[in-house]
């Protein structure tokens, strides 16, 4: 029993026998290939020029090995390095099972778990920009609303946060953890109401509760989704620029840069672009295995996402 | 006397029960409110900065005492230097978003309709492609896509952006599509086959029509990630003219005392099209995303 039988298709299903297909195309020839290529050019197109040709452009500018030479005796890439591994490792696995558990909750029925699902999903659809910049204000030591409510609250003066590395790390992958769980949540939900229901009465008839029933039904159901969830995730986070670019900016003195960010510094505010590219590339031992894991994954699941 | 136990015993149970029930449902509610102040908190922040006069902003208050719209009004005349072409940003933010919206789409559907309606023999190719490009992230081929943007004479200009962003969006497009496309039965094509009509044909009366919902979770998609992206407009437009309205509400923080009730009025007016856009559609969207994710 694997997740792939409880698709949530909106359509009816169907089934397309391939038998049917060859009969129709006998494996595409003759002006049905002129038409298929035709149609799968603008696609072919786009990949060439803006996917694979920056691809090769960028090994071509990261290819001298003076550049990582130069790139390990920057103490603030050594930094940014251990940054982008906690924001990956930790910022994602936090969250996601965050959202596994908040998917558990709102998949009560109560009106108003309805109704908190809507307010929910605000940080997921407000654009980046703006939220991480509120947060940014909020979390000023100075003028910021959290260090006002503290004092007025419990007279309590908060910390400077962004003027730390660690707490400015935390706020970073904090804004990042508040703008997508509501995305996951809703990802798992979906998930988790398609599981049969069917299974779930099979496992009260045999006396399962509570606990039990979370454990041998809705855990191994919905391991495999977590599972890619967790994969597109850490790459989607690798390559978040926004929340560490707009909440910390990076500072004090770069210590919150992650690899996203400290490429772009490099290469437009130092100006040395192919010193960027080079710690952008530095991601690859990490990225590569994520991104084979992924395709196989995603692949297994019949080449769909 | 054994009746009367039993009773009790009975009422105990019940009783019993019934404060558990109301133990759940109160920390149900209280995790409810923790939610709700966790995801309000950044926004109702967004919104005092934008109601509050400039001194009002640097008093930490935690509600406005004098509320004023005159941030929202310098906003909307462009009362401001970092704003002089505030309504030409916004238009460059719609053009740019109706473009990759209609970029994406063209181009994802034509790609979805070889592989998965006419099945080109090569066609898994082009699915790898896509899956590459998607688990790539896009940020990381920033610096060569803008050496690249010159190199192709597109420097500053709004179709640079769009075509990068298409790039992007259009992955996501094709999973969707061929995901949906097998809910539609073959057998419709080849009646329209038998009736003559050429893949065009097909693709235009057949295919599309009925791709319909799809269609609508995808534009929306690729709206929104055209309208909210940042670095790629950041990097590939810099004059006012051409920049759109993220670049511009972004560079309110080049300046050391920026007006930051101004910023935030922007902000908002900058949200507003993709909330209403977001909510409206998030029926589609919804069903947009479980096609795509929830197929482990």
């Amino acid at each position: 029993m694997s997740g792939t039988q409880q698709t949530v298709a909106i359509g009816r299903g169907y089934a397309a026998t391939r038998s049917v297909s060859r009969a129709w195309f006998g494996g595409v020839h003759g002006a049905d290939y002129v038409w298929a290529i035709a149609f799968a050019l603008p696609y072919a197109a786009i990949f060439l020029f803006f996917v694979i040709y920056p691809i090769c452009f960028g090994l071509w500018m990261g290819s001298s090995p003076a550049l990582y030479a130069e790139l390990f005796s920057d103490p603030r890439y050594l930094t940014t390095v251990v940054n982008t591994l906690l924001y990956v490792v930790i910022g994602v696995n936090l969250k996601m099972f965050l959202a596994f558990m908040l998917s558990g909750f709102f998949i009560r029925k109560r009106w108003w778990n309805k109704a908190l699902l809507v307010v929910f999903i605000l940080p997921w659809a407000t654009p980046a920009l703006p939220a991480y910049m509120s947060i940014h204000w909020f979390l000023n030591g100075q003028w910021g609303m959290l260090n006002s409510a503290l004092y007025e609250f419990f007279n309590f003066d908060g910390p400077v946060y962004l003027n730390e590395r660690w707490t400015g790390l935390g706020a970073n992958i904090g804004a990042y953890v508040w703008k997508t769980t509501p995305f996951w949540t809703v990802i798992l939900l979906a998930g988790r109401m398609s599981v049969p229901q069917e299974l779930y009465e099979a496992a009260s008839v045999d006396g399962a509760t509570g606990l039990h029933r979370f454990v041998h039904v809705t855990l191994p159901l919905m391991a495999n989704l977590y599972l890619v969830c967790t994969l597109l995730d850490m790459v989607f986070a690798l390559g978040d620029f926004n929340s560490t670019f707009f909440v910390s900016g990076g500072g004090p003195a770069m210590s919150t840069e992650v690899l996203a960010t400290l490429g772009i510094r490099y290469a437009f505010t130092l100006a040395v672009p192919n010193l960027g590219v080079a710690a952008v590339m530095s991601a690859l031992p990490l990225l590569i295995p994520l991104v084979i894991l992924l395709m196989r994954k995603l692949r297994m699941s019949e080449g769909q996402l | 006397m054994s009746a009367t136990t039993v009773r009790s015993g009975r009422l105990h149970s019940k009783l019993h029960y019934r404060l558990q029930r109301y133990g759940v449902e109160a920390a149900c509610m209280l995790l409810g409110f923790a939610i709700f102040v966790w995801s309000l908190t950044p926004i109702y922040n967004m919104w005092l900065i934008a109601l509050s006069d400039h001194s009002a902003v640097f008093s930490g208050a935690l509600y406005p005492e004098t509320p004023t719209w005159e941030a929202f009004r310098v906003v909307v005349t462009q009362d401001f230097w970092y704003l002089q072409r505030f309504w030409h940003q916004f238009g460059n933010s719609f053009i740019v978003g109706l473009s990759v919206m209609f970029l994406t789409l063209s181009v994802g559907s034509l790609a979805s309709f070889t592989v998965g309606r006419m099945r080109l023999r090569q066609g898994w190719l082009l699915t790898n492609a896509a899956l590459m490009t998607y688990v790539i992230p896009a940020s990381f081929l920033a610096i060569p896509i803008y050496r690249i943007m010159n190199i192709y004479g597109l420097g500053n200009h709004l179709s640079s952006v769009i075509l990068a962003l298409t790039t992007f969006a259009t992955p996501y497009a094709i999973f969707i599509f061929s995901q949906y496309g097998k809910s539609i039965p073959m057998e419709l094509d080849e009646s329209a086959r038998i009736d003559g009509a050429n893949p065009l044909q097909i693709y235009f009366r057949i295919y599309l029509p009925l791709m319909a919902p799809a269609l609508v979770a995808v534009g929306t998609y690729a709206l929104l990630l055209a309208w909210n992206e940042y670095l790629y407009n950041f990097l590939l437009l810099s004059t006012p003219q051409s920049m759109t309205v993220a670049v511009a509400l972004a560079q309110f923080l080049n300046s050391d005392e920026s007006p930051w009730n101004f910023m935030m009025a922007t902000a908002i007016i900058y949200s507003i099209p993709p909330i209403v856009l977001y909510y409206g559609f998030r029926r589609y969207m919804a069903a947009g995303l479980t096609m795509g994710g929830v197929k482990g």
